[in-house]
């Protein structure tokens, strides 16, 4: 059973990871755009 | 703005087909009478690594449009080479007898004309430049889906065979595959030549051959990885096959929002770039 939970559990920790960077990342190009309206 | 509206339903029609999917994993689907609650990994092993493929497949087309399409006449031979191949699909599958066994005919059919749909509708709905965008997207959700392959394929082994990792043709042609993108990804990333995309798109090429070896290598070779479960002489419960096409569509979902997501922040770090490339000539230089 450890197994399976570990499998499943180690699937949803890289798509969360994954989803976090995309979410940073569109916050650093969120603070260009500011960056280059204020321009 | 419509677009901004329809993305939050999407999702949360994805989050309740996700948890439904969970729920029939862990659950519903009847347990394997020999390898007990670790074959439920199956669940997710699986889809992954076929989403994993479309999602290369995707990136291969996109990779040779990227490529063909400044050029009209090696664009308008790989559109009759695709027709062709649609076409010789739906021959082959009515005309040649036998076909390798595990194969179906409708199955052939269907492959072939998926893949001159998938390519005219790509062709369609991105331009050459859109195509580029579109293929990094799929190679790096690709690579995310492959790398859950890769954990979840040892854990699975490990209480099954008692060895985490041998290296038998469908684990060592996965993991060169996985490479293969991850490299794709690198030259993407820190290459600053103007000729990038176009090295990129030869390499996703060359790296998408990969995708038929991993496929039809457990068909092929004599391996230690279990045998295909649909087609190949192999064969599964009903209920569990239900359990995983389930899964599979949950995955496709997911998939193809995150692609959407990954699609709009892509074309967005674009446009800035282009827009600071711009102001950058435009400043007045200092003068020395």
């Amino acid at each position: 059973m450890n197994f399976l939970y570990a499998a499943y559990t180690a699937t949803w920790i890289i798509h969360i990871t994954y989803l976090g960077t995309l979410v940073r990342r569109y916050q650093r190009l969120s603070r260009e755009i500011e960056e280059l309206k204020k321009k | 703005m419509k677009m901004k509206r329809v993305f939050p339903i999407l999702a949360l029609l994805t989050a309740v087909l996700l948890s439904f999917a969970l729920y029939e994993a862990l659950v519903a689907a009847p347990t394997e009478q020999t390898m007990g609650n670790v074959q439920r990994i199956f669940y997710y092993h699986v889809p992954s690594a076929w989403t994993a493929f479309l999602l290369f497949f995707i990136n291969f087309v996109c990779s040779i449009q990227y490529l063909v399409r400044p050029n009209p006449v090696a664009d308008k031979l790989t559109n009759w080479t695709v027709l062709a191949i649609g076409i010789a699909a739906c021959i082959a599958a009515f005309v040649i007898r036998p076909l390798p066994e595990g194969i179906e005919p409708s199955s052939v059919a269907t492959t072939g004309l998926a893949i001159t749909g998938l390519y005219f509708l790509i062709k369609k709905c991105f331009s050459q430049p859109r195509t580029d965008a579109l293929a990094v997207v799929t190679a790096e959700v690709g690579v995310v889906f492959c790398t859950i392959v890769l954990v979840t394929g040892p854990l699975w082994a490990r209480p099954v065979w008692g060895i985490w990792w041998t290296w038998d043709v469908r684990l060592t042609s996965t993991l060169v595959l996985w490479l293969i993108y991850i490299s794709y990804l690198m030259l993407r990333r820190f290459s600053t030549s103007g000729q990038t995309p176009v090295l990129a798109a030869a390499l996703a090429v060359f790296g998408a051959l990969d995708v038929p070896l991993v496929y039809f290598s457990i068909w092929i070779f004599r391996t230690q990885h279990p045998q295909p479960v649909i087609g190949g002489g192999g064969s599964i419960d009903p209920r569990m096959l239900h359990v995983l096409l389930i899964n599979w569509l949950a995955f496709l979902c997911f998939a193809a929002l995150v692609c959407w997501s990954r699609y709009r922040l892509e074309i967005l770090q674009r446009e800035v770039e282009e827009t600071q490339a711009l102001e950058a000539l435009l400043e007045p230089r200092s003068s020395p």
